[in-house]
């Protein structure tokens, strides 16, 4: 009996801690709006901050994005070739890339490669007192620190997402044109004929938007709340990239199933 | 790292970014062909539509010439009703017939038109009265099997 009284409490605790972290969230999420828009004429330290995120990630963006384009080319025209339409090959590239593979694992990648690191930085400044001296200089921590790290990410992100489709329709491309030998105006010209500027490219870009920000505001929270001891930075690193990679696949279900649901 | 390479940096990255969105637009999502909100509309009523879709393509002699627009249900005479949008330089005689074919054997479905001879042209928001619906496959088959039945009974007699 006390075994099942003791679950129910956990539950409870675990509940009421989720839901604690939420308004918690929230409550950030209201500071820093207030924030960033008076932050933003200082351009110098969010153009510092899209070099570390943004333009640091792009190595990885772009090599995932020729090898998972690569890879789509292969995998494709596997199964279109007992078909025998391996000219659709471009259109399934270019749409799976666009609508869902760009922004997703762009988005991934960013979590792993920027979230992080912008998680481990905060995080640390929190252990070091940094960002309570800056309150003490009457800099709020909040402006300085957090609104360029949180805009940084949500203008990289969308840029990355489409760099990485870039580069995955020409790694695509070099496999299945110039390896495989599919006939290379079919390519292009199905893949013109399928995917539509703004309903997939749009779309995914705005996919990428979503994304950013959920990332951005994820990284930063956790390295602001976390605790000031080095278990306490590393365990906020790990939660930033696991809760930001579940967000951003169950949002990008969302965003799905609300941008396409009126297609057909 | 001092200010102006980060900026340097920077800038070839957002450079980059815009040019993936134009290789998007313009190598990717063809955005330059056909601009939907303009042309001139026309209705055409078939008595089944078959698997035709918004966003088809509506062709003249193969030459894509506009696209699907909307599709109901006319709740009165239950005919489907197709509205397209025809490029505004494209224009098609007061006879022409709207047909919905199959690209392929198992590819897309589209609207074909071919004109006729009729000096007058169709106008916005005219209605094509000379229409022939998709072909549905279920009753082709039931077709050629009621002819094949009717055949082996002819020949018994």
């Amino acid at each position: 009996m006390t075994r099942v009284l003791d679950f129910i409490e956990r539950l409870g605790a675990s509940t009421t801690g989720a839901l604690e972290r939420l308004g918690l969230l929230a409550r950030f999420l209201i500071n820093l709006l207030g924030v960033i828009l008076p932050m933003f004429k200082r351009v110098d330290l969010h153009i510092q901050q899209i070099y570390f995120a943004g333009v640091r990630s792009l190595a990885i963006t772009i090599v995932s994005g020729l090898f998972v384009g690569m890879v789509l080319a292969v995998q494709g025209y596997e199964v279109l070739q007992r078909f025998g339409s391996v000219e659709s090959l471009g259109s399934l590239v270019a749409l799976s890339l666009v609508r869902e593979l760009g922004p997703v694992v762009a988005a991934l990648l960013f979590a792993g490669r920027a979230g992080s690191a912008i998680t481990a930085e905060i995080g640390l400044m929190v252990a070091t007192e940094q960002l309570a001296a800056m309150d003490m200089m009457a800099v709020n921590p909040m402006a300085r620190v957090i609104a360029p790290r949180f805009m940084a990410s949500m203008i990289s992100l969308p840029i990355l997402a489409m760099i990485f489709s870039t580069a995955g329709i020409v790694g695509a491309y070099m496999v299945g044109v110039e390896l495989i030998g599919i006939d290379s105006g079919a390519f292009w010209s199905q893949m013109q004929s399928s995917v539509d500027f703004r309903m997939d490219v749009l779309n995914g870009l705005y996919k990428a938007i979503v994304f950013g920000i959920a990332v951005g505001l994820l990284s930063v929270f956790e390295g602001y709340y976390a605790a000031p001891t080095a278990e306490g930075v590393s365990s906020a690193t790990t939660r930033t990239v696991v809760i930001s990679s579940l967000t951003v696949l169950i949002l990008d279900f969302v965003l799905t199933v609300l941008m396409f649901r009126g297609l057909n | 790292m001092n200010r102006s390479r980060t900026n340097l940096a920077v800038g070839f990255f957002v450079a980059l970014g815009m040019a993936a969105v134009v290789f998007m637009a313009l190598k990717v999502g063809n955005l330059a062909s056909f601009d939907s909100s303009e042309g001139y509309r026309l209705e055409a009523r078939f008595d089944n539509i078959g698997g035709l879709k918004v966003r088809a393509p509506v062709k003249s002699a193969g030459v894509i010439v506009g696209r699907v627009e909307g599709i109901y249900l006319d709740g009165e005479t239950y005919e489907g009703v197709v509205q397209i949008r025809i490029r505004p330089s494209y224009h098609f005689s007061n006879d022409t017939i709207a047909s919905i074919l199959t690209s392929g054997l198992l590819g897309e479905q589209y609207v074909s038109l071919e004109a006729g001879g009729d000096p007058q042209h169709l106008v916005d928001g005219a209605r094509i009265t000379k229409t022939q619906s998709a072909m549905v496959l279920e009753k082709l088959i039931a077709q050629f099997l009621y002819n094949k039945a009717s055949e082996d009974s002819g020949e018994r007699k």
